[in-house]
Order: structure tokens, then sequence, then C-alpha cells
């Protein structure tokens, strides 16, 4: 074994303390050879830190498209030329997504919107979208709706969402190259409220942008500074018409390198499998993922792509012997 | 879709218009976002388990109607 994953299995395994920014840096450079014994050591500590459980989740975009920034890999920017149209799912349709997700045996319904930030229209909908949810629908709800003001924070805790999605994208250092539109420390500032108010934060990124493996740890150390209760990685998938359109899908052991270092930077986040694993891993890798610091994922398609069958993942954690995470009944 | 379409619901273009190959294979992984009569962008709503999309002219296919 070599010397990182010794000092991992010592450092992050046995005493929960996860590896800083040049350790990550190693864990991203090791073998091909060596994959295998860092995918288990990952496993390892996600079941010493986390358990055996598996977070299952639903996603459902109620505004799309027609987003103002310029995130070079979205196909929902307005400022390119992709073919996805703006469009708004009306409450009815959304209570019926949270049913769907529900029926996966789901535990969040993750409610996401295409803007830099929610204005009125946007929160009245989506007060009313939790209420008739609520009525129907036994779920956690989350939301993703941009970067947030102090008092929609206090809205959306008030309004009893479980869970805020904000991701950091990509490092600090590689940032500007991906957006131009807002800063990394806009970002971070809408975190940091979120976390502040008691609501989880969830906050992620997307690997294979084009930026450097330095690059990939930094953004692996920026995301444990934060320390979210979620991290949801992402894989590009290049999108017609955007600006990183052109890019090659990411390779399959380098995705699960990077899986491995989030776990060996992260032993306790939930570190969920989110867009792009479909191309990038496939269904073996996806399988490599489960088993190599991944524990949760989430179920059907995303927000303008689709995913695979959700019965396909559910039928895997089964045969993996993964339970599917219950409903916590909070008082 | 039907042997009838004219346009590729992935790039728009005719589908008598090369192969469209990789468009056939990228429409396992996300929705057609262009009408396959008339090549108009669609409006295409994502759903957790399918999608629907609208052509102004066609009306709706889903992906229990495909
Ligand atoms: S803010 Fe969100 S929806 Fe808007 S371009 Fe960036 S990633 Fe896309
Ligand atoms: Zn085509
Ligand atoms: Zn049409």
């Amino acid at each position: 074994m070599s010397d990182i994953l010794e000092v991992a299995r010592k450092q992050v395994l046995e005493q929960g303390v996860g590896l800083c920014q040049e350790q990550l840096i190693e864990v991203l450079r090791s073998p091909d050879d060596q994959l295998a014994d860092l995918l288990a050591l990952a496993h390892e500590v996600r079941v010493q830190w986390c358990g055996e459980e598996v977070e299952v989740e639903g996603i459902i975009s109620l505004k799309t498209g027609g987003c103002p920034e310029d995130c070079h890999f979205c196909s929902q920017s307005g400022q390119f030329t992709s073919p996805v149209r703006s469009v708004w799912l009306n409450i009815p349709e959304l209570v019926e997504a949270a049913k769907e997700t529900a029926k996966t045996g789901a535990t969040e319904f993750c409610i996401v919107a295409a803007v830099r930030g929610p204005d009125q229209r946007l929160m009245s909908q989506v007060k009313a979208g939790i209420e008739a949810i609520n009525a129907e629908v036994d779920i956690n709800i989350a939301c993703s709706l941009g970067m947030l003001t102090q008092e929609q924070v206090d809205e959306l805790k008030a309004l009893g969402v479980h869970r805020y999605n904000h991701n950091l994208e990509s490092a600090r250092s590689y940032f500007g190259d991906v957006v131009t539109t807002h800063s990394f420390e806009e970002r971070w500032e809408t975190c940091l409220m979120v976390k502040a108010s008691g609501m989880e934060l969830c906050c992620g990124g997307l690997v294979g942008m084009g930026e450097t493996l330095e690059q990939r740890a930094e953004l692996a150390a920026q995301l444990a500074e934060l320390d979210p209760h979620e991290v949801p990685l992402n894989f590009l998938n290049p999108r017609p018409g955007t600006p990183f359109g052109g890019l090659e899908i990411m390779a399959g052991k380098d995705a699960l390198r990077t899986i491995a270092a989030f776990r060996l930077a992260m032993p306790r986040t939930v570190l969920r499998y989110a867009g792009g694993r479909e191309l990038t891993l496939g269904d073996l890798g996806t399988r490599d993922g489960l088993l190599g610091g991944i524990n949760a994922v989430i179920v059907g398609n995303y927000l303008t792509t689709l995913g695979r069958p959700a019965t396909a993942d559910l039928d895997l954690l089964a045969e993996l012997k993964m339970p599917v995470k219950e409903l916590q009944k909070t008082l | 879709m039907t042997t009838l379409d004219m346009y590729c619901g992935h790039c728009g273009q005719e589908q008598a218009d090369g192969s469209h190959e990789d468009c056939r294979r990228a429409l396992m992984l996300e929705p057609p976002r262009y009408c396959a009569e008339c090549r108009r962008r669609m409006v295409v709503q994502v759903h957790p388990m399918g999608w629907s999309a609208r052509c102004s002219v066609h009306g709706d296919v889903s992906s229990d109607r495909r």
C-alpha cells in the first residue's frame, strides 16, 4: 500500500480527520494499479463514519432555463444558444413529482429553479408548492434557488425547508473560468447564511470542466472547510451550445479517484452522485463509486437530462445490501 | 419516435441529412429538444420519472407517448 493510503487509513479511517489539500493531490495522482485499494479504503471510511445506509433523493426543476447567469457548463443559462427553452412547472405537477419520488423510497425531494436568486414570484410559488406537497406527501423538502438574502434564508427556514443546495461549482482558483456573472465569494456567503440558519447545507460542485488535479483537490478542501451536510458531486456532461459543450467526458478512473478523494476529505458528509455519472462511469462505474465512498444517489431524472431508471439504482443498492435511509420522523 | 420523423429531436437537423447515430445515443439520456415534424424548439419539462415536450404547432409528446 502506498504512503498516502497508509496515512489516510490512520488519519481518516481511525481518527475521522479528513485529508488536507496537499494530501488530496497525492490521492488524485495515485496510479491506476492502486485504484482498487483506494476505493476500498474510501468505502471503509464511509461505513465507519456514516454507516451502511444510502440516502435517496429526487429532484425537479420548478423553473427551467432563461437564467441570467453564465455558468459555462449550464444548458439553462439564457446567455448561450442552448436548445433548452424556459418553462415553469405548475403546482399539481410539482406535487405529482414529489409523489413519484416518494414512491421510490426517497427521503429527499429537491425543488430547483434556474435563477441568480429568487424573486417574489418564485418565493410565492415555492411557498405554495411546499404547502401542497406537505399536504399530500411524506418527504423532506429541499430547495435550490440560487443566491439568497438573509430575509430569504429566514423565509425558507420558516417554510420548513429541510436542506438548501447551493454549490461552489468549482475551486476558488478556477471559478472565474467557469462563471463571470457572480463570484465565488457570493456563493460562499449564501452557504454560510444557510448553515447559520440551521437548515442543512447541501454544497458540492462539478469536476471534469478543464480544472487541474490540484484544483480538484482545492475544491474538495474548500468544501471540507464549509463542512456541508451533503456534497453532491457532478461530472461534466458537456451540453450543446454551452462554452464547455466541446469538452471531453471525464475518464472513469479519474472520476472514481475524485469520489474517493472527496470521501477522504470529508469522512462524515453525505456524498451524493449527482449529474453525469451515467456518461462518465456507466453501470459498472456506478457500482464502483457506491463501493468507493458514495452514500447517496439522485434517482430518476435530472433537471434537463435523464438518469438511468430509478429501479436500476434501487436494485443495485439491494444487491450490494446497502439499506436505503428511511424518513426520520422529526418532532 | 416514429419512422415518419422528419427532423432529429436532438440536433434539429433533417433525419435524411447524415446518420444521427450520436444523436440517437444522446436521446437515451436526454429528452428531445426539437419537434420531429417542424424542428421548432419545444418547451420541455423533465420529471423525476419521465419528460413531456410541447411544440407550439404540433402539440405534446412525452416519454409515455414517444
Ligand atoms: S446560476 Fe444555475 S441555472 Fe443559472 S446558469 Fe448558473 S448553474 Fe445554470
Ligand atoms: Zn441529430
Ligand atoms: Zn412542431
